[in-house]
């Protein structure tokens, strides 16, 4: 006979209970759309979908996608820690001023962030007035769109390390420096490791953001085909031309790319013996 | 290596935690800084292993005879045990254990193999063996804290400091690991200092105890005299239980409750207010009065779970007092709460107050 497995009375009941919701909501929220999508692209034809993606400008499309995201979210974990350890472990005059500008990226409408990012970068903008002289070039480049990933992308890793980073120990530290460890090698070697698993997560979140974003993006990079083009805008352009199986195409391979890569980037997260349950 | 501290004074904000502070452990000598918490025995242990700064110009540690201000902390060869132990979490026993041969310069560090050999007698030395691939959070509180230890010694350490060693320790596997620092310390012969606020810890550990309260030095002795001679009320407190009276020096004699006895000899000439201080063993308990001054009580509590029996008194004036006696001595008078019995101090200590009241005595 199949059952249920057993569950253990707890002092808070209610496995059964929380359980059904969260399966419930999962399924209204994210699976059902998933599914979906999956139906849609389930109708087309092998061949056809092979020839979908293998199209040169959807492929150079999903390359940036994913690239550029991969690329910003980086950034995104080195700079993004940097703010975080500055805003944990100092104590300056307006360092509660900057905390709250963090989430400024998640609030605004990506539009606004698009647009104000290209006036600033443009030739005649006010950085960009001083980069393009230099020879390098921002608006409507591949450059100017890993800048908008990074853009977006920053509070998930900052807000990620902050609490890491209050739970560090000062004392691993310490230790670390009473064995005759340099500067180097205390954060080579103990405060990074220690902080592994909210670097990945805080990566992860950064990146997953930045392959689906959208809205920032178009403003800055132009839409160039082959160049700037990215894969959410490329599935734009397939609906708008009522190509409603190639924009599907598009997007179950962004899926399936993203399951995958965030599947990886959690096996690595939980490699270490120490963080499993 | 000696460890000298000098007029060491050290200010957070405006509260003093230090007050010119100086002391002197010599080679080989295992030392304890006892006191409660708040007293700075903790800062004075951070300062001498340069994690904190004392206050400028305060004065200066020194490191067989040598002044190590200017010495950064990863320079003065100290291995330093925190009271949490610190463990790199990501790393195994014998990574944290090598953790201070491998980020040596290159030219200083030892090769691969000699480093694993010194852990491997570390994890020797320490009985860790069987954990070398075990990560801390594998380990017991007794495990960690000895790992902490093996890693401290594996740079090969002239100091070896210790922050409430057996702080998160159970009772059991701190008595244990107690007896087996002190071998080790038998051993290896390393000048250690160690903080603790358990007295017992204190007395049984360590060649000298360094008593220190609010900041400041009370006593330095060896656990003998500051548990018989103590020379501050503070000390006499701390260390154990004591009963307190209130009494009076006055030519040459000690007067409290309904006893007399002479003064102690650096006391001759006072005459002044006095505290008197017995601590719970040195009262004798009676069942009946012996002829001698006695002070009759009754007694409150029987405490008989131990190798004393302990016994909450009350005095006829009403004073609260404590006595200890042995199994032994239970057994034969036959004592029982509510029980009177006559009290009989078998050796005082005298604090004399230093008071303006003493010209009247």
């Amino acid at each position: 006979m199949f059952g249920w497995p057993r569950v253990s009375p707890r002092v808070l009941p209610g496995f059964g209970l929380t359980l059904g919701l969260t399966l419930l909501y999962w399924s209204l929220m994210v699976f059902l759309p998933v599914i979906a999508l999956l139906m849609r692209a389930a109708g087309i034809a092998w061949d056809q979908l092979l020839q979908t993606i293998t199209e040169p400008r959807v492929l150079a499309a999903l390359g940036l996608s994913f690239g550029g995201a991969a690329l910003a979210a980086a950034l995104d974990t080195v700079f993004g820690f940097m703010v975080a350890w500055v805003l944990v472990r100092y104590r300056f005059p307006g360092r509660r001023l900057l905390d709250a500008l963090i989430d400024l990226p998640f609030a605004m409408p990506t539009a606004v962030s698009g647009i104000a990012l290209t006036s600033l970068y443009a030739p005649s903008g006010w950085i960009g007035q001083w980069l393009v002289p230099l020879g390098i070039e921002v608006a409507y480049t591949r450059l100017g769109v890993v800048i908008a990933l990074m853009f977006i992308g920053l509070p998930f890793v900052v807000r990620t390390l902050q609490p890491a980073l209050e739970q560090l120990d000062p004392e691993l530290e310490e230790a670390a420096v009473c064995l005759g460890a340099g500067r180097w090698a205390t954060l080579w070697r103990v405060i990074l490791p220690t902080l592994r698993p909210a670097l990945l997560t805080g990566f992860s979140l950064a990146f997953s953001r930045a392959v689906g974003e959208y809205g920032t993006i178009v403003f800055i990079s132009g839409n160039l085909p082959m160049k700037t083009e990215i894969a959410p805008l490329l599935i734009v352009v397939k609906l708008e031309q009522y190509d409603y199986a190639g924009a599907a195409a598009i997007a179950v391979v962004m899926l399936v790319a993203a399951l995958l890569l965030l599947t990886l980037i959690h096996r690595w997260q939980t490699g270490y013996s120490f963080l499993r349950a | 290596m000696s460890i000298e501290v000098r007029h060491i004074s050290k200010t957070f904000g405006r509260f003093r935690v230090l007050r010119d502070v100086s002391l002197r452990v010599e080679t080989g000598e295992l030392v304890a800084l006892l006191g409660p918490s708040g007293s700075g025995k903790t800062t004075l242990l951070r300062i001498i292993a340069g994690l904190e700064q004392p206050d400028p110009g305060s004065g200066a540690i020194l490191f067989h005879d040598e002044d190590v201000a200017d010495q950064r902390v990863g320079d003065r060869a100290v291995g330093f045990v925190f009271q949490h132990y610190a463990l790199f979490r990501h790393m195994t026993v014998f990574e944290n254990i090598a953790f201070g041969l491998r980020v040596r310069p290159r030219r200083l560090r030892p090769s691969p193999v000699q480093i694993r050999q010194r852990v491997e007698w570390l994890l020797h030395l320490m009985q860790l063996d069987f954990l070398a691939d075990r990560y801390p959070h594998q380990l017991s509180g007794g495990q960690r804290q000895r790992v902490a230890l093996a890693r401290a010694l594996a740079i090969e350490p002239k100091v070896l400091l210790l922050d409430e060693p057996f702080g998160s320790l159970d009772a059991k596997v701190r008595q244990e690991l107690r007896g087996w620092l002190r071998r080790l310390h038998d051993e290896i012969k390393l000048t250690s200092l160690f903080v603790t606020h358990d007295q017992e810890e204190a007395l049984e550990l360590a060649d000298r105890i360094v008593v220190m309260n609010e900041g400041k030095i009370e006593q330095i002795g060896t656990p003998d005299e500051v548990f018989h001679s103590p020379k501050t009320e503070f000390v006499a407190c701390f260390l154990g239980q004591v009963n307190r009276f209130s009494g009076r020096l006055e030519r040459g004699k000690v007067h409290f409750a309904t006893f007399e006895w002479l003064a102690p000899p650096e006391a001759q000439e006072i005459s002044c207010l006095a505290n008197i201080f017995v601590r719970p063993h040195d009262l004798q308990v009676l069942v009946e009065p012996n002829g001698q001054p006695t002070l009759a009580a009754r007694i409150d509590h029987i405490h008989s779970a131990g190798p004393k029996v302990r016994l909450e008194l009350t005095a006829d004036n009403g004073q609260k007092l404590l006595a200890e006696i042995t199994q032994d001595q239970y057994r034969t008078k036959q004592l029982s709460v509510g029980s009177r019995v006559f009290l009989n101090p078998q050796n005082i200590k005298v604090f004399p107050l230093p008071s303006q009241e003493g010209g009247k005595g």
